[in-house]
């Protein structure tokens, strides 16, 4: 199988990882979904702001474990203003407004850090050591790969515990069903939504630090092309259920680390083309995604 | 009495774009062009709001029409004997055709509208959220092949030598066109179903309005207009594969926006207002007196003001700044 397609097992590491940092990235925005109803386009600056903030860290050659605070110090107080001064006075608009004006906000913050930081970008190096390879049985692979395998695991494990064994995961599970019933049974919609945006801004710090170590160069634009990916993904496996949407996230980032490994330059340079392709197709056949078991609308009343 | 509103409805945006027009002519030859963008701009936007306005549906992928529209018209004006130096991987039918500016604008809207027609067969049956991920997947799947498929156009390149021939006279005909079309079309009875569709779907689909074709129809004719835009934009200046990207998408939805996405005015002041304010800024970074004082603003000033104000008429009036109505007569104010 896997000499069929040409692939060797570095890519197939590569392919894991790109998708373990996918699935956080879908998560994230999973979170803030299913109880705000909300897409977040502008979820890659936040991630490209916690960049912005290791590569600054490096900059001033601050300790690796400095640098991994100040980025969640950062992308966690952004998501918190951008709940209060965005989401929150949008939250009885149509999701189609709130995909525009998140659309808008991940704008607004990429122009900002243009006018700031300017196209050029810097250079996150604190963590380099990271991408240089381990050889195990004799297959040189890039200690990340593992890494980020390891640490989305463990996110994704804390989370579950956080969702299925504490209070506030249950009330966010309870306010993703049904945010209105949930409300009249006694749960703080404030409380709920911003332990989600939280969270989920947490999930957007750690997958800036990965994504970082694989590109250092930190530019305007960082993120912003995976944010799209996700994006997809995520609609591919199923908006409304976190499970499916994670598979979703984890499904095209191997798909996409694995043909853009396995093919030549030549083709592999419409690799966008090859995946969006692929999402749209799905999305023909199953309009409410495809890890999803029961048939229910997405837009709900 | 009715017949004179549905004219002013029409008359108003049309006065606004000629008076754009008439205006341009006033200034300075170097500020000519500002008035020129914008009101290819107005052409773009109309495009848009012809489908997301009256459908309620959102599509980040109409610059992929206005790529094509510019793809074909550029390559068929640049002369024959310049091809080989921008474009060395043109297919050969492509190397040897030339077509003079008009025609050129109607394969345009022509390409534009072909493409609208199969990639609607398809996406038209999604709706919410599913229908805005997969008219972004056209947006890339567009910008990916045009930039790396060099047997259709230039590629990486930029498309040079391309005649400049929207001045202000071919702009403004070419808004005055689409706002034409797309007066016609929410007049006409496809128009009014896919309105009641946008209003309450359920409902329109019980007294036997079919979501699925009006929403193909309109996502035509804004097809046809966005290849037509597309156009007139590649004989404007020399575009890329960048410039008709996420920037130019989201340049455009934030018109329609700010405008007010449900009437055919709101495209057209949104459009004008929002590109009179990013030229004033495009100068402003330039370095520019202004009552006296010298306002020079960093580069990149205009997407974080055109960011800001988009985010804050989301919020504060999301109907945008006309409320989606169209040009209100002074004494009989429809309901």
């Amino acid at each position: 199988m896997l000499g069929v397609l040409n692939v060797d097992w570095k890519t197939l590491a590569d392919a894991l990882a790109l998708g373990a940092v996918y699935a956080l990235m879908a998560v994230g925005i999973g979170l803030v979904f299913g109880v705000l109803r909300l897409v977040n386009f502008a979820y890659g600056q936040l991630v490209m702001a916690g960049a912005y903030a290791l590569a600054f860290a490096s900059q001033w050659n601050w300790p690796g474990w400095a640098g991994i605070l100040l980025c969640f110090a950062i992308v966690l107080t952004l998501s918190l203003v951008m709940d209060r001064l965005v989401f929150r006075p949008l939250r009885t608009q149509s999701p189609a407004v709130m995909l525009v004006a998140t659309f808008a906000v991940a704008f607004l913050l990429q122009s900002i850090a243009l006018l700031w930081f300017g196209p050029l970008g810097k250079i996150a190096s604190s963590l380099a050591p990271l991408n240089r390879p381990v050889t195990i049985s004799g297959v040189d692979i890039r200690k990340i790969a593992i890494v980020a395998v390891i640490v989305a695991a463990l996110c994704l494990l804390a989370l579950q515990l956080l969702l299925t064994r504490t209070t506030v995961g249950l009330q966010m599970r309870a306010a993703a069903m049904d945010f209105r019933t949930a409300r009249m049974l006694g749960v703080r919609a404030n409380r709920v939504i911003g332990g989600a945006v939280l969270i989920s801004g947490a999930l957007a710090a750690v997958v800036a630090i990965m994504l970082t170590v694989q590109t250092p160069l930190v530019t305007p634009d960082f993120a912003l092309r995976d944010t799209i990916v996700v994006l997809a993904g995520v609609v591919l496996g199923g908006l409304n259920r976190p499970v499916p949407a994670t598979l979703g996230g984890f499904a095209i980032g191997f798909a996409s680390g694995l043909l853009g490994g396995a093919l030549p330059t030549t083709q592999s340079q419409y690799l966008p083309s090859i995946l969006f392709a692929a999402v749209i197709l799905v999305l023909l056949v199953r309009p409410n995604g495809l890890f999803t078991r029961d048939r229910e609308s997405l837009e709900r009343v | 009495m009715r017949r004179r509103v549905v004219l002013v409805q029409l008359a108003a945006p049309c006065a606004l774009v000629v008076a754009v027009a008439l205006l341009g002519t006033l200034v300075s030859r170097s500020s000519e062009g500002y008035f020129v963008d914008s009101l290819v701009k107005v052409s773009i936007v109309v495009a848009l709001y012809v489908f997301i306005g009256n459908s309620g549906v959102l599509s980040f992928g109409h610059v992929s029409f206005v790529a094509l529209g510019a793809w074909t018209a550029g390559v068929l004006s640049v002369p024959t004997a310049e091809k080989p130096a921008i474009m060395p991987n043109l297919a050969h039918f492509l190397r040897s055709t030339t077509v003079g500016n008009v025609p050129s604008l109607l394969l345009a809207a022509l390409a534009g509208g072909v493409v609208a027609l199969v990639v609607g067969l398809a996406l038209m049956r999604l709706s919410g959220l599913a229908a805005g991920i997969a008219t972004f997947g056209v947006l890339e799947i567009t910008h990916n092949m045009l930039r790396y498929y060099e047997k259709i156009g230039p590629g990486l390149n930029t498309f040079s030598s391309v005649p400049e021939t929207t001045g202000l006279l071919q702009a403004s005909v070419g808004a005055l066109v689409a706002i034409g079309v797309a007066f016609a079309y929410q007049r006409s009875r496809f128009g009014r179903m896919l309105r009641a569709t946008r209003e309450d779907a359920p409902a329109a689909s019980a007294v036997g309005i079919s979501v699925y074709r009006q929403r193909l129809g309109a996502f035509v004719v804004s097809g046809v207009l966005a290849g037509l835009a597309g156009g007139l934009y590649v004989h404007l200046l020399p575009v890329n594969t960048e410039s008709l990207y996420l920037d130019l998408t989201f340049v455009t939805l934030a018109m329609l926006v700010v405008g007010g996405a449900s009437s055919l005015w709101g495209a057209v002041v949104g459009a004008l207002a929002v590109s009179a304010l990013d030229s004033f800024l495009a100068q402003a970074e330039n370095g520019v007196k202004v009552l006296g004082a010298t306002l020079d603003l960093p580069a990149g000033t205009r997407l974080v003001v055109v960011g800001v104000l988009m985010a804050l008429v989301l919020i504060l009036r999301p109907s945008g700044l006309t409320g989606g109505r169209e040009f209100p007569l002074p004494r009989r104010r429809r309901a």
